[in-house]
């Protein structure tokens, strides 16, 4: 049991970024935080992928006659995927926090919270 | 890393080490064989995300406020993931097995069948532009839709506020 | 910015460098590492640089928001398109096998066509957030 928890150790890197991530993106009221929160958690899924991708005394899927056994190529296609469309999601939510400040002055949580009830009072 | 960028109330710092943070990913990814990814996400999340930040940054404040509130309930909710993940994991192969399944089902074709098929060396390109070619599109699509969603979102802003003022 | 002049002098040259890099990156994606997306990213990476030390007036100039639009749905079409002469060719929809005059030879048109395509519209969506996050 002790040998399979050090040979997991790419899964414990994981799990500790995830939960920093999740934690984060619940937690902290600024809206900017959370968006930095969420990118942790994404580069989290990538480290799971690449590294389940990973094979013993393999090297980079480029072929050459130099090398006989290759790493995985279909993790790195997918990831390649995931980390162009996760900057695309990022720039669309920093779009979205600019947004909420021009409506609310302001980016934090409680603030944006506390001027919805207002309005809702008023009206 | 990724603690101490979380940890700054000073948000363009928080910025900064989240650069770091992407940085030290990248070579991480070396160390893993993925090269291609490495250079993606060095590009991409030390260049592009932290740009995008830095711009958010200098049209909202930079200080993050104090927060008032207690985090119990998200912090039990963190916890409780991190334990059902990690019973999650045991099962799961170890660290670069030869054995594991991810290994065995397509992945031994596309690396010996590409060379005769489409003949270049690069096997992520060859993959990512030809066996999986769909997807590509796909992901250009994403791309596109999101520049175009950022432009409707916070483009032309002074032809609108001239407009609110009438 | 406008009065660093270590700046300026070192932007000015190393940005026709980058440019020149990203090109490298994009053609060579078929030997090393490298391809479409790299490629696009740098060379929006360069231009937001050109646009940070001189201005995003002098950006624009270089680059108007027509254009960078244009060759951002440039590329998704150029893609769409390969696949549909693919089709028009007599294989299926994004078969590169039929577009030259051998099967490897119409992959490597096809791959070439479509990384061009993918790092046009990445190169002018990176310009193009530089341009809406800066208010233009």
């Amino acid at each position: 049991m002790l040998a399979d928890l050090f040979a997991h150790y790419n899964y414990w890197v994981v799990i500790a970024l995830i939960m920093l991530g999740m934690y984060v993106v619940m937690a902290n009221p600024n809206l900017v935080k959370k968006i930095i929160g969420l990118n942790i958690f994404q580069t989290a899924v990538f480290i799971l992928y690449i590294s389940m991708g990973e094979l013993e005394g393999g090297t980079a899927p480029i072929l050459s006659d130099a090398f006989t056994v290759y790493a995985n190529p279909l993790p790195h296609v997918l990831i390649l995927t995931a980390i162009v469309v996760g900057v695309a999601t990022t720039a669309l939510a920093l779009a979205l926090a600019v947004r909420i400040h021009r409506a609310y002055q302001t980016v934090e949580e409680d603030e944006i919270d506390a001027q919805d009830a207002r309005d809702e009072a008023l009206q | 890393m990724a603690v101490a960028a979380i940890r700054q109330r000073n948000l363009f710092a928080a910025v900064m080490l989240f650069g770091i943070y992407s940085l030290l990913l990248a070579a991480l990814f070396v160390t893993m064989d993925a090269v291609d990814v490495a250079f993606t996400e060095a590009a991409v999340g030390a260049g592009i995300a932290t740009i995008l930040m830095l711009a958010t940054l200098a049209i909202t404040s930079a200080r993050q406020k104090e927060s008032k509130k207690r985090a119990l309930v998200p912090l039990l909710a963190a916890i409780a993931t991190g334990l059902v993940l990690a019973y999650g994991t045991s099962d799961l192969p170890r660290f670069a097995d030869p054995q594991a399944p991810a290994q065995r089902h397509v992945a031994p074709r596309y690396l010996t069948e590409s060379a005769e098929e489409i003949g270049i060396p690069n096997v992520v390109t060859s993959v990512l532009a030809s066996y999986r070619g769909y997807d590509t599109l796909g992901e250009v699509t994403v791309i596109f839709t999101a520049g175009i969603g950022v432009l409707v979102l916070i483009g032309r802003t002074r032809r609108r506020r001239s407009d609110d003022g009438e | 910015m406008r009065h660093h002049i270590i700046v300026r002098i070192s932007t000015r040259i190393l940005v026709p460098f980058i440019l020149l890099f990203a090109l490298y990156v994009q053609f060579h994606g078929d030997f090393g590492p490298g391809g479409g997306f790299q490629a696009g990213v740098i060379f929006g990476a360069g231009c937001i640089l050109y646009g940070l030390v001189f201005g995003v007036d002098a950006l624009m100039g270089v680059a108007p928001m027509a254009v960078v639009r244009s060759i951002a749905a440039g590329g998704v079409l150029l893609y769409a398109l390969v696949g549909v002469a693919g089709l028009l060719a007599g294989g299926n929809y994004l078969d590169y096998g039929v577009l030259g005059a051998t099967p490897v030879a119409g992959q490597h048109l096809g791959i070439m066509l479509i990384e061009l395509g993918v790092g046009m519209t990445v190169a002018a969506v990176v310009i193009s957030l530089f341009y809406g996050f800066t208010n233009r």
